[in-house]
């Protein structure tokens, strides 16, 4: 039977990882690339990079980045942040990433998705959702809204509506991430995560809250989730991989042992 | 030398880069004359059916592959690749290959394991139960997980062919052997170690 996946996200701005990551020996890498070599050591069963760079001239930085990243890790990887049409999911997945992820793009063309997928297949096109909770209302029946710009913008989408209309577009993956949670260590949004992934039938990648490996097991169990984002947890070495997917054998939850 | 059958589909870079990992000697092409020299052959691939069949067929592409496979020439396919080599697919409803008999269906819409439904495509990490012993399978923990992404799987004719299964809410034939071809529906060029072994152990195969 399928693994749960545990996905590490490694936030890079102008070809850096923009926090620390700290390895055995305290050594801090700065290095998105050595960062993704560890984690592939370590038994990440999938790697999401976000480019948060600003000004556009340096986002051929990142193609390099994924480039690079292709020659050190035999795991599939995905890549969002900047990506607005066509060519730039091109370029991502011609240097080698699996797949790539669009958010706020999407938001504001849903047709993004659709052109993605028909050009190279629904399993390359991950939406990324921010969402908050919010009061109930006509405009959001679920009480949940996505948001862009960090949270700052609401959209008056639904969220549960926004997920399905993905994927009837064609998306192949959604990740889901609560800005409510988001930075919080103190776990997933549980009932966003279940309401969403029994509510689609692509695969959902929980993210934001996670501070402990109790938190995974939530999530992927009563939060339904197939996949789970962890950042800080890792990055900061309070966890290790193994560490988390042993705790999670050790709770009936299947994850990949060997690597 | 190893030569990759680029036919527009896909992960061709992915693989490439694995081999290099390995040390393998490779060629990338769609020139019926290199895949004559090659020693072994590689045919990956993600899409769809139609499409890649649409792009194979005017290159004669199915024809060499079916020279390469005659003479003896070790082969691999990966997801896509393996799909078409069998007769037929599901998917745009395309006659294929037929190197194997068989066909290529879609999971069922309900899938489910106890009282969890499944999700469409398969997309993740799963063992493969190896039926017997291969050559292409030598020194990989049978407890090892290879990364899938396919909404269809393969269904060979005969049981004889099933070289390993995988369970995804129905038991599925992930890896078939048919004299000098192994197919796979995973992604060894991304399923970390076990996969770069089983693309060692296929460039060191004679396929017997």
């Amino acid at each position: 039977m399928i693994s749960k996946r545990i996905i590490p996200c490694l936030d890079v701005r102008a070809g850096k990882l923009t926090k620390g990551i700290k390895f055995k020996g305290n050594v801090d890498i700065g290095d998105p690339v050595e960062a993704a070599r560890q984690y592939y050591e370590q038994g990440a069963d999938e790697i999401v990079f976000y480019d948060i760079t600003a000004s556009s001239d340096k986002r051929d930085i990142m193609i390099e980045v994924v480039r690079r990243v292709a020659e050190t890790i035999f795991i599939p990887f995905s890549v969002g942040g900047g990506i607005r049409n066509l060519e730039d999911m091109r370029k991502v997945i011609g240097a080698g990433a699996e797949k790539i992820s669009v958010n706020s793009a999407a938001v504001e063309n849903p047709q993004i998705i659709t052109q993605g997928a028909k050009a190279f297949g629904s399993q390359c096109v991950v939406l990324g959702m921010d969402v908050k909770k919010v009061e109930q209302s006509k405009k959001t029946p679920s009480s949940y809204e996505i948001v862009v710009e960090g949270g700052r913008v609401y959209t008056g989408l639904d969220a549960l509506w926004w997920a399905k209309e993905a994927q009837n577009l064609g998306a192949g993956e959604i990740c889901l991430n609560s800005i409510d949670a988001d930075g919080t260590q103190d776990g997933y949004e549980l009932n966003l995560t279940r309401l969403i992934s029994e509510s689609v039938k692509i695969p959902v990648i929980a993210s934001g809250g996670a501070g402990k490996p109790e938190h995974l097991a939530e999530v992927l169990t009563a939060g339904k989730a197939d996949a789970a984002l962890i950042a800080s947890m890792v990055h900061y070495k309070t966890y290790t991989i193994a560490g988390i997917k042993h705790f999670l054998a050790e709770r009936g939850i299947k994850v990949r042992n060997i690597w | 030398m190893i030569a990759i059958i680029d036919y527009n589909a896909g992960n061709i870079t992915s693989v490439a880069r694995a081999l290099e990992n390995i040390g393998g000697n490779f060629v990338i092409t769609d020139d019926e004359k290199k895949l004559k020299e090659a020693s072994h052959i590689i045919f990956p691939g993600v899409g769809a059916a139609g499409e890649a069949m649409a792009y194979l067929r005017p290159q004669k592409l199915d024809v060499a592959l079916k020279n390469c496979f005659a003479a003896g020439k070790p082969m691999l396919g990966i997801c896509l690749g393996t799909q078409i080599i069998l007769e037929h697919s599901e998917e745009n409803n395309t006659d294929c290959i037929g190197l194997v008999k068989g066909v290529t269906r879609r999971f069922p819409d309900k899938l489910t394991c106890g009282d969890r439904a499944l999700k469409i495509p398969h997309m993740g990490w799963n063992s493969v139960v190896l039926r017997r012993k291969h050559p292409v399978f030598e020194g990989i923990a049978p407890e090892a997980e290879f990364y899938f992404v396919h909404s269809y799987y393969p269904a060979p004719a005969e049981e004889a062919v099933v070289l390993g299964v995988t369970e995804y809410g129905i038991n599925f034939c992930s890896a078939l052997t048919f004299k000098n071809l192994v197919a796979v529906q995973f992604h060894p060029e991304k399923s970390g170690r076990p996969g770069l072994q089983l693309l060692k152990n296929f460039c060191a195969w004679r396929g017997k």
